[in-house]
């Protein structure tokens, strides 16, 4: 599984938001979620999707190694992270994030109910596992 | 005290004579007899605006108020509740609008943002999680809101989530809009005109703090379900790429669609402005609100003689509103009309039958060519964006009609009581009903003066029979309870009414959210409490208030509908008698629409039944 997204047909619920601060923190709180949707308004009426596509930099930028490879995806390790925030800084799309309640920063770790519970399609997997509403 | 699980816990109250700035826990009592949202802000209004007051004076309050539901994972959980003592009617008024307001306010951690008195010069309220502030809003001041909203963006963090009023709101036209999210409006009964007698010029929120669910495991998985049920309805797909503009075909087929000031029921260019040529002629984005599978908000970018501008919507009631009654046949026109009015901060739904109102009055020879300084007339834009421009500035012939219709005919005066189409003080939304007595009765008796948003019954009329009377009080009040209820929750109501998304949904998520073991009975029943009191309410506030202020306005029942499918139909003073004294009956109030002791005691309400000596 792999996000594939399609910023043109995204209304901006953030369905995606909650639903990864419940998947992942049992919280609900977009603010701790993995994936962020920014709208461009008034002019030109887009939204856009900021999201991970696991390309690696803030596995090979932690100077502690606290991200983790499996299965496709990175993932911090809070007990070993030493909340540095190199990783913040390095991660090109801006999707490593921080929480005030939190001490290590998080991201995406493709657990996928975000491109499932999209209603949209605005998210959906670029390997097709998950079929497209 | 137990935990609130559902709530952010806190009200907010603030002064803006003193600049002080109070916090509060919210009481338990509170949420399990009011709920939130509407509820909060019917009990509050009641508490703690004395009777009497001024709806402009500093003794007024502006409510702001999400629901115990808003910001949770679950289908259109973005809805927020602004109440005040209404400008346009005298007695209560309420107004909820959608974006992403709601759930930021819970984020923040409030229940209730509680705004009183008045500040010297213009101000924005600041709430950024705990810290609240009052900074100065000078800069933004004359700004539209959706200019303002933008700039307010800028300054403070795109994180914010801002709610402004534009210069309508600041000259305190009586219905003037809260606008959110680059289109949304809370926009009826004034609520916009109370913020801009306070100088509040905004409103921006953020907040970063969970809402503490009381089973988070099961809130998920019912949340899933809630949502791949709303995905597999047949309406997901057919109702979604129209919006609320969908409907447009629907109501001129059935011969409802307001048209030249209510004259008829049926506009011949309606294909013209319907959905699909929304959808297909000027549409940019659909534009959700938090947490909406379906999303009605179609984003916009029109160009006509006036110049090209974005816009959200048209949406239907302003599509009626300003297209058909004002006999505008072009999508791209509606769009133009329905972005001046935006971002002057002027509610279409009023500000359509106003510029109608205005219209009739010139073409009958109420307002001459001198006194409106320009020919008014139906179908042309430059008609409509000057009116609009005169009633925000309050110039010339705008001054009149920025009161309202019933307040402009009493000004006016030679018959033009009878152009003037509204309940109560408040202009009817977009249905026309001569031939649609549950809808009929609808507006008659919505709390807040004629809106369709409390019952939506013109679906049942035609479902059941539209010549028979039987029945509709009935229905009326079932439909009163339910769909105020989405409001009192924090709840958008259209997955329900567009795609028939199932109530029993709401019923078993609520005690998975809050921990309070409620059935949808008990939560019908405090929408009936909510009910009677935003009733004893105007009672309490408006000398003589029952059965009289009650009726339509003449032409629903002097004139018969003139053209289309409903021509010829119309209803009699007798049927409408019919119709208030079942609907009076079931509801348990006495022949003149005033609720008796009884009931109100029955309904938990017994501070109210003493202060209306009941
Ligand atoms: S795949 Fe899972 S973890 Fe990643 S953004 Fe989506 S919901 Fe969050
Ligand atoms: S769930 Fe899909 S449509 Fe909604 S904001 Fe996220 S990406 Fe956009
Ligand atoms: S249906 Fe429309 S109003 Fe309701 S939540 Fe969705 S976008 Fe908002």
């Amino acid at each position: 599984m792999r996000i594939g997204v399609n910023n043109d047909v995204c209304s901006g619920c953030r369905v995606c938001e909650v639903i990864c601060s419940l998947r992942q923190f049992k919280e609900n709180n977009p603010k701790k979620a993995a994936i962020r949707v920014k709208g461009h308004f008034p002019a030109p009426g887009k939204y856009e999707i900021k999201f991970c596509d696991q390309c690696g930099e803030c596995f090979n930028s932690c100077p502690v190694g606290a991200i983790k490879e499996e299965n496709g995806h990175y993932r911090i390790e809070p007990d070993e992270c030493t909340g540095c925030l190199v990783c913040v800084e390095t991660c090109p799309k801006g999707v490593v994030f921080t929480h005030p309640d939190l001490t290590a920063p998080f991201k995406c770790t493709l657990c996928g109910d975000c491109l499932r519970y999209c209603p949209t399609n605005a998210l959906y997997d670029l390997d097709g596992e998950v079929a497209k509403r | 005290m137990s935990k609130l699980y559902g709530y952010g816990g806190t009200i907010l109250r603030i002064d803006l004579t003193t600049g002080e700035i109070r916090k509060e826990p919210t009481p338990e009592k509170l949420c399990r007899e009011y709920l939130g949202g509407r509820g909060f802000v019917a009990k509050l209004e009641w508490d703690e605006v004395a009777p009497g007051t001024d709806p402009l004076s500093p003794g007024n309050k502006v409510i702001m108020a999400p629901g115990p539901l808003s910001g949770v994972l679950l289908p259109g959980s973005g809805k927020c509740e602004f109440g005040a003592k209404s400008p346009q009617t005298g007695g209560y008024g309420d107004s909820n609008v959608g974006g992403h307001l709601a759930p930021e306010v819970k984020y923040a951690g409030y229940d209730a943002v509680i705004i009183g008195g008045a500040a010297a010069k213009p101000t924005v309220i600041v709430i950024d999680d705990d810290k609240v502030t009052l900074v100065d809003g000078s800069k933004y001041w004359g700004k539209g809101c959706i200019e303002a909203e933008a700039m307010i963006k800028k300054d403070f963090g795109e994180d914010f989530q801002v709610a402004t009023i534009g210069p309508a709101g600041e000259n305190l036209v009586k219905y003037a809009i809260i606008s959110h999210d680059f289109g949304r409006q809370a926009g009826r009964t004034g609520v916009g005109t109370v913020l801009g007698s306070k100088k509040v010029k905004a409103i921006a929120v953020r907040g970063t703090k969970s809402i503490p669910l009381a089973q988070p495991d099961k809130v998920y998985e019912k949340a899933k379900q809630m949502f791949d049920r709303c995905f597999s309805l047949p309406g997901f797909k057919e109702w979604t790429p129209y919006g609320t503009a969908g409907v447009t075909d629907w109501v001129n087929e059935v011969g409802s669609f307001p048209t030249k000031n209510f004259w008829t029921g049926y506009f011949e260019d309606y294909k013209k402005i319907n959905g699909p040529s929304l959808r297909e002629r000027i549409l940019v984005t659909d534009k959700a609100c938090f947490n909406c599978p379906i999303p009605c908000g179609k984003y916009s970018k029109t160009k006509t003689s006036k110049g090209e501008v974005y816009v959200e919507g048209p949406e239907y009631e302003t599509i009626g509103m300003m297209g058909g009654n004002l006999l505008l046949g072009s999508i791209e026109e509606i769009a133009y009309v329905n972005y001046v009015a935006d971002e002057l901060g002027i509610d279409t739904i009023s500000g359509g039958g106003v510029l109608a109102f205005a219209m009739e009055c010139f073409e009958k020879g109420v307002i001459t060519e001198r006194e409106a300084g320009r020919k008014l007339l139906f179908g042309d834009l430059d008609s409509a964006c000057y009116l609009l421009e005169k009633i925000a500035k309050r110039e010339g012939i705008g001054d009149v009609l920025a009161d309202g219709v019933r307040a402009a005919a009493a000004k006016l005066g030679k018959g033009s009581e009878k152009y003037a189409i509204h309940v109560k003080g408040l202009e009817i939304s977009a249905y026309e009903p001569r031939y649609a007595p549950a809808m009929m009765l609808a507006y008659m008796t919505a709390d807040v003066g004629a809106h369709h948003n409390r019952a939506w019954a013109i679906t049942y009329d035609v479902q059941v029979g539209r010549d028979t009377l039987e029945g509709k009080a009935k229905r009326v009040i079932e439909l009163q309870h339910i769909r105020p209820l989405f409001d009192t929750l924090g709840l958008c109501r259209l997955q329900w009414v567009e795609i028939g998304f199932e109530l029993s949904h709401y019923a078993e998520l609520f005690p998975l959210v809050t921990g309070i073991n409620y059935m949808w009975d008990d939560l019908l029943n405090i929408s009936e409490r909510i009910w009677n009191l935003t009733r004893a309410y105007s009672i309490r506030e408006i000398e003589g208030f029952g059965r009289d202020h009650d009726y339509p306005p003449p032409r629903f029942y002097e004139e018969k509908v003139p053209t289309g499918p409903a021509k010829g139909k119309g209803l009699t003073m007798d049927d409408l008698n019919r119709l208030l004294d079942d609907y009076y009956a079931l509801r348990g109030w006495d022949s003149k629409g005033i609720p008796t002791g009884r009931k109100l005691r029955e309904l938990g309400l017994d501070y109210v039944a003493e202060a209306l000596g009941r």
